[in-house]
């Protein structure tokens, strides 16, 4: 076993007894992304430098007597936090060179949780694809298979992970882009409750959906991290003020009495018979556990794709009107008025994808249209929220597929953005109505990770974690991919 | 057709700088006058990636003050929207405004003009935030603008009047009415000069008796109350020249050209925006208690219209005086301070609008500017009233003393301007002006009265204003008709 072999639990234990620093740790790390992120591609930045003083920083605390969960643990941050003076660009060109002055407060809360930061990792475009293939930068590849894609849009983040590039990490998630790429890549990935991590420094995509979560290869993993940046930040007014609980205890529970759904249409039209058999199996083996299996019905599940994508990209047209190239980021070179400055950088800076859903998202608003599109998915938003409501009158969690398909080939959906977003049915809802959802790889189909989605109410992270622990002791152990 | 046959229809959108300490969205100081440019910003302000606004809680009191102030109604439940154009000094490319669930609504208040009440509706008034500022500059050939955020993100009350106004005094009135009550409520100084205060107009006309309104033209960029009464006197007639050849007004801005005094239509780049309005997805709705709006009222201050009545009542002035002494917060300070130590309101009322207001406008100075003090008031009338110098005197030392600041008494003993009240030096100077002057004296011989005052205007020149205009006239009348 090696170090980076080494889940968070159990670094903080070798830690803890002195059997490793935080700077032998870091290296570790930083000598396997020196070694395979040349294939992997997950990191756009390797922030060695800041990793090596930040475990040093970390080791001293140790010396000095100080135990917390995430001291000295080496995790990678996707390139939407804005990272002090370290170069932040949400993988897209118009913000190439921007170094941001100021921490995102979930930055911020892992420095002081004294966890080290070995980089930043590669995405879709401002956040705004499936596959991480949106990147101006690069392509991320799969760890199980380098031809095909890790998800998104936090691909780099969940790479990472797979491939023991990082102990752990965080990305976002606005409509599956924690829990798909989490799927794709075999680890454990969560979206929180809508307020339940600050999204202050965290590049705005759709304000009303975007939110922060961790990746880990346990689910032990994943709620210590979710519990180090969870919690109410006075700079987000959408921040949750309800106190963050103990989800380590939540975790050792059996699943006796445990109403859990099962929602009839997640098992979508197309959805591949190796994913629908290896979750089948898992829903299988939490009634084995105990757990009170049944069916529900979400009627307006199929609603849920065209309401996302009117609600996000018009979010989105707004929070992506402020790069004009006027104050920071790119502008292009040689312009001759504001207005072909502004033309150009947008027209140079954003990928296709950007400016598909800007397009979109300024046509659902615009006069005439606002009624018929924003304010009509708005409405079928809140039919989608009280179809989880009622749901959770009658069941503790919901689980269904992450997604409908195992990780395709690099390319094989991008010509065709709709096939795209279909990767997202199974996520969109749960983003739509602000809830919970976790995913974990509860299989493999062609050598491929299937990721099952446990869902939940509101600020209902608790009972996910019990179900997640609950079904992960009774797996067993899951492979990870070997990288040569 | 003639002229009288228009009525000018107006209505006014105020932007009303709130002096709050920090900035409507952000910590950072909203005080920025003289500051250096970009020293009062922060990544929110600056529009950086990833930031977030957070509400100010006490530029929403302010509002809910003025609000209360106007009459308004103030919903159980309120919330910001995007509003969508793009321009370099709109930092988000958005700004965070109000559309149609804003603060308040249906209010009104009443102007004075000439001794006539007048009642102007407000529509609604709601919270924005205000755009950073741009400075644009020459280089030879090419042009740029510089932008100093500064001023991005400070608190704005939007204020919109119904189309009441009829007349552009009754709009100059309006203008300093909402000074006056935003001074008195302490929630902006409303200086137009300084841009505390920022005003557009629309204004359009129909034929006396018309119900149906005519096209409206915006005017935009008025620097003053006086800007706005000259503009709309200049619109209404061109709107009328136009409307009376048989043409019709087209709808558009106008810019005001303070210096020729003229509007110019600015429709070269005139567009209808669609500003996309959409709630604010990162602010939470802002659900107003009962208990908060009465919490506030309770905090409101005497307002203008209640002081000018009370000022009727208690002092017994007249309505004219009483508006003429609340006109500013600063002037109502003044006099309450000189009635309670000199108890002729009257007599205040006259020398405050009568030589106070004179003198600061000739200097140009603001009461609050000026050296003036309430005490110097009250000394000078009270060495009048003792008879230790006479009303031309006390005018001079009063002027002196609001412009220096000097203490009036200290004025009159140094330069020895009191009363002549030696007989002896008055009979002489009277016998002096009536020897230089024979043409006056044969005037007043031949039966002309006013001659007998040029003469008593030349023994207070030649006694620099010293001597008794009464007594100096009885010795004058007594000396020439004794022959």
């Amino acid at each position: 076993m090696e170090a980076y072999d080494l889940n968070i639990q159990e670094a903080r234990e070798a830690l803890r007894t002195g059997q490793i620093s935080s700077v032998e740790l870091t290296e570790a790390y930083l000598d396997r992304i020196a070694r395979f992120d040349r294939s992997v591609q997950a990191f756009l930045a390797v922030t060695a430098d800041r990793a090596r003083s930040d475990a040093r920083r970390a080791d001293e605390r140790i010396r000095a007597g100080e135990d917390g969960p995430l001291l000295g643990v080496p995790l990678a941050l996707k390139d939407i936090f804005c990272t002090n003076g370290i170069e932040t660009t949400c993988a897209s060109r118009i913000l190439k060179g921007f170094v941001p002055p100021f921490d995102a407060t979930v930055v911020a809360r892992l420095g002081a949780a004294g966890a080290v930061l070995l980089g930043k990792t590669n995405m879709d475009e401002f956040a705004m694809g499936s596959s991480t293939e949106n990147s101006a930068f690069m392509s991320t590849r799969n760890p199980w298979d380098l031809e095909r894609v890790p998800g998104g849009s936090s691909g780099g983040s969940a790479a990472a992970v797979a491939a023991r590039m990082a102990a752990g990490a965080f990305g976002t998630d606005t409509g599956g882009s924690i829990r798909q790429p989490a799927a794709l890549c075999g680890v454990v990935g969560i979206k929180p409750t809508y307020g339940r991590v600050s999204r202050y420094g965290v590049i705005a995509f759709a304000s009303s959906l975007d939110q922060v979560g961790p990746f880990a290869r346990t689910v032990a993993d994943a709620a210590t991290l979710l519990a180090a940046v969870a919690g109410s930040d006075p700079y987000d007014s959408t921040s949750l003020p309800n106190p963050v609980p103990d989800y380590q205890a939540a975790m050792g529970r059996d699943l006796h009495g445990v109403r859990v759904g099962v929602p009839d249409e997640y098992f979508v039209r197309g959805i591949e018979p190796g994913v629908e058999a290896s979750v089948r199996q898992a829903i299988d083996t939490l009634a084995e556990l105990g757990a009170d299996v049944g069916p529900v019905s979400m009627g307006h599940t199929a609603y849920a794709l065209a309401t996302y994508y009117l609600i996000a990209p018009a979010e989105a047209s707004a929070n992506l009107a402020r790069y004009d190239s006027v104050k920071y980021g790119y502008r292009a070179p040689g312009v001759t008025s504001t207005l072909d400055a502004y033309l150009r950088t947008r027209a140079d800076g954003f990928g296709p994808e950007v400016k598909r859903r800007i397009m979109l998202g300024t046509y659902a608003l615009s006069a005439g249209y606002y009624d018929a599109f924003y304010v009509k998915a708005q409405k079928v938003r809140t039919l989608i929220k009280a179809d989880f409501d009622n749901a959770f009158a009658d069941f503790d969690v919901l689980v269904a597929p992450t997604s409908p398909s195992v990780a395709f080939p690099l390319g094989a959906k991008t010509q065709d953005p709709l096939a795209m977003y279909l990767s997202d049915v199974c996520t969109l809802p749960v983003s739509l109505a602000g809830l919970p959802g976790l995913s974990m790889p509860c299989g493999l189909s062609d050598g491929l990770p299937v990721g099952l989605q446990i869902i939940g109410p509101a600020l209902g992270e608790e009972t996910i974690f019990r179900v997640a622990a609950a079904y992960e002791r009774a797996r067993g152990p899951f492979p990870a991919p070997s990288l040569s | 057709m003639a002229r009288a046959t228009y009525e000018p229809v107006i209505g006014l959108e105020t932007h009303v700088q709130l002096q709050t300490k920090s900035k409507m969205f952000c910590a950072c100081s909203a005080d920025y006058a003289g500051a250096e440019p970009n020293t009062h910003v922060c990544p929110i302000c600056m529009a950086m990636p990833g930031t977030l606004p957070v509400m100010n809680r006490r530029a929403v009191e302010y509002a809910f003050l003025t609000a209360l102030a106007l009459n308004c109604e103030i919903p159980e439940a309120s919330k910001f929207d995007r509003k969508n154009y793009p321009y370099p000094d709109l930092m988000k490319g958005y700004q965070i405004s109000q559309y149609d669930l804003p603060f308040s609504s249906h209010g009104h208040l009443t102007v004075d003009v000439d001794g006539e009440s007048h009642r102007v509706g407000i529509t609604r008034a709601h919270l924005e935030e205000d755009t950073a500022k741009l400075l644009h500059r020459r280089n030879g050939e090419s042009t740029y603008s510089l932008i100093d955020v500064n001023r991005a993100g400070v608190p704005l009350l939007e204020i919109v009047s119904e189309p009441d106004i009829r007349t552009p005094a009754q709009a100059r009135a309006y203008l300093q009415k909402l000074r006056l009550i935003v001074q008195t409520l302490g929630v902006s100084t409303g200086n137009m000069e300084e841009g505390a205060m920022r005003c557009d107009v629309n204004v359009s006309l129909r034929p006396i008796g018309s119900a149906a309104f005519g096209t409206k033209v915006e005017v935009k960029n008025l620097n003053s109350a006086r800007s706005v009464q000259r503009a709309l006197e200049y619109e209404i007639d061109r709107q009328t020249e136009l409307l009376d050849r048989g043409e019709r007004v087209i709808q558009e801005t106008r810019g005001f050209d303070e210096d020729r005094g003229i509007t110019v239509s600015q429709r070269s780049k005139e567009e209808a925006h669609d500003y996309r309005y959409f709630p604010e997805p990162d602010l939470p709705p802002v659900f107003i208690s009962r208990e908060w709006v009465e919490d506030l009222r309770g905090r409101l201050p005497e307002l203008p219209d209640a002081k000018r009545d009370r000022y009727c009542e208690q002092f017994g002035l007249s309505r004219y005086d009483a508006v003429q002494l609340t006109s500013s917060v600063a002037v109502s300070s003044y006099f309450e301070r000189a009635v309670a130590a000199y108890q002729k309101p009257k007599v205040l009322a006259n020398w405050i609008h009568g030589e106070l207001f004179r003198i600061l406008n000739d200097t140009g100075i603001d009461l609050e500017a000026s050296a003036a003090t309430p005490q110097a008031l009250v000394t000078v009338l009270g060495l009048l009233d003792a008879g230790t110098i006479t009303q031309a005197v006390a005018k001079q030392v009063f002027e002196e003393s609001v412009k220096t600041g000097a203490d009036p008494e200290r004025i009159v003993s140094q330069r020895g301007l009191t009363q002549i009240r030696d007989t002896a030096a008055l009979e002489q100077a009277a016998a002096d002006a009536i020897a230089e002057n024979p043409q006056a004296v044969a005037d007043y011989r031949a039966g002309k009265q006013q001659a007998i005052g040029f003469l008593t205007g030349q023994v207070m020149k030649a006694t620099r204003g010293k001597a008794n205009p009464t007594a100096v006239t009885e010795i004058l009348r007594r000396r020439l008709d004794q022959g």
